[in-house]
């Protein structure tokens, strides 16, 4: 193992913020890092945490992290904004605020730095190495648009849909995404009119879509007060107990190897394949693609071929 | 480490009890649209908590800004903590009203630049593009 990796392990704050800085880059010594760690990396309760913007995800996560550190555990909270398409840059402003800083609780904010379905390309990464360095639980907060609720589920163990009173139409409009994908629902904001028909809500058209969906825990959190944190945690506590539950976070887990073997592989052949055929021939493929003289598949086959040949 | 995939992070922070935030803001856009991360951790921060956030986001930049007239205990604070920490090469630049005696002695303990009000936000931008320690 090399030092870094041991000083992750070990529980080093600033080697671990400097290990997910080196993820981010993607360079190869990330890799070796996380070829180091992953063996580590099995024991941690990944919850993502979507919903749309201002429906208090921060505040939800805030209060979980204390609560959960309170009781001698400790957290890691990855909060993911989006990075401007146009600078590059990004606000990264949601970062919670522990009145004293709480060595059980690490706070890293992630870019998405262009990658398209919102979460972090290097999320996987930073999740891995969180865990490598021994928080029992690590809370993902991801920007509440479109693909990323989804996204959220190749990375999560648990996935915690969040909405407000009032969003009824907003379910209705993103049944597929948001129904689909909680394992708990929260109804934050439950001081204002409405929490219980949103409840109720939820609770019909979860159950139009199958039997057990019709099970799925909705709890009521006034965020700002810390009320029904303490549910929330116990809710979130009992899937990693409860064994159906574990059962799904086996088989969840391997979706999620699935997935990211078959993502690392085409990254690694698309690398070496644009390394390997000589200069100008993948930008040649591209302009005969556009130009229609020949087809996407046709042009991977032909580029695939001496690579295949070859080993 | 791939110098050109590495994005150059700074945390914008406001220590001490004054309440204004709209120069800390207007940064920190600045320094977004300029293709950095940036880390806005609100008012009324104290300087461990400024020092543990640079620590955790692994910030190459801490931008402090200070109306309230305390930069005198307030940055040397920062600094301390930043050192005590380990994190020497993170470099700090301070923003606000700030007497020039006051700013010289900043200066001497390692603040990079001192930028009084109506500095142009270019102006920030690039000395802390052209300051900034690549690692
Ligand atoms: N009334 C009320 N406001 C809340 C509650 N939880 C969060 N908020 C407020 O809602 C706003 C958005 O919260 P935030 O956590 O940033 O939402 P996010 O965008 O989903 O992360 C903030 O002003 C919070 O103070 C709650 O339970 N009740
Ligand atoms: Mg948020």
């Amino acid at each position: 193992m090399t030092e870094l990796a041991l000083a992750v392990r070990s529980g080093d704050r600033r080697a671990l913020a400097r290990a997910i800085s080196l993820v981010e880059s993607q360079s190869e010594d990330a890799h070796r890092l996380l070829a180091d760690l992953w063996q580590y990396t099995a024991a941690s309760l990944v919850v993502g945490l979507t919903g749309a913007p201002g429906v208090g995800k921060s505040t939800l996560v805030d209060g979980l992290a204390r609560a959960y550190a309170k009781a001698g555990r400790r957290v890691g909270v990855l909060a993911i904004d989006p990075s401007s398409p146009f600078s590059g840059g990004a606000l990264l402003g949601d970062r919670i605020r522990m009145d004293d800083p709480d060595p059980r609780v690490f706070i890293r904010s992630l870019a998405t730095r262009g990658h398209l379905g919102g979460v972090n390309r290097a999320l996987g990464g930073a999740i891995a190495l969180m865990a490598a360095a021994g928080h029992d639980l690590v809370l993902v907060e991801t920007v509440g648009a479109g693909q990323s609720e989804v996204e959220i589920m190749s990375h999560a163990d648990l996935t915690v849909v969040v909405l407000m009173p009032g969003l009824g139409d907003d379910i209705q409009a993103n049944k597929a995404g948001i129904l689909e994908i909680g394992d708990l629902f929260v109804v934050n904001k439950a001081d204002l009119p409405g929490a219980d028909l949103t409840v109720r809500e939820i609770r019909s058209m979860l159950s139009l879509v199958d039997k057990e969906r019709a099970l799925v825990p909705i709890t009521k959190t006034i965020a700002t007060q810390g009320e029904g944190i303490d549910a929330l945690l116990a809710a979130i506590d009992a899937f990693g107990r409860n064994p159906e539950e574990r059962m799904l976070q086996h088989s969840r887990r391997l979706q999620q190897a699935d997935r990211r073997l078959g993502e690392a592989l085409a990254e690694l052949v698309v690398a070496k394949i644009k390394s390997s055929a000589g200069p100008g021939h993948w930008e040649a493929a591209v302009e005969q693609i556009a130009a229609r003289r020949l087809d996407p598949e046709g042009a991977a086959r032909e580029l695939l071929r001496p690579t295949i040949e070859e080993a | 480490m791939d110098v050109l995939q590495r994005k150059i992070r700074v945390l914008v922070a406001k220590p001490g009890l004054d309440g204004h935030d709209r120069g800390a803001k207007v940064v920190a856009r600045a320094y977004r649209d300029a293709g950095m991360e940036v880390i806005y951790t609100g008012l009324h921060q104290t300087p461990e908590q400024i020092v543990e956030a640079a620590l955790q986001e692994d910030v190459d930049v801490v931008g402090l800004s200070i109306l309230s007239g305390a930069h005198n205990t307030l940055v040397p604070r920062v600094i301390d903590r930043l050192r005590q920490e380990g994190l020497n090469d993170v470099m700090v630049v301070v923003g606000g009203i700030i007497p020039e005696d006051d700013a010289a002695r900043l200066r001497e303990l390692g603040v990079k630049a001192v930028f009084g009000p109506g500095t142009p936000t270019q102006e920030i931008v690039d000395f802390t593009r052209d300051h900034v320690r690549s690692r």
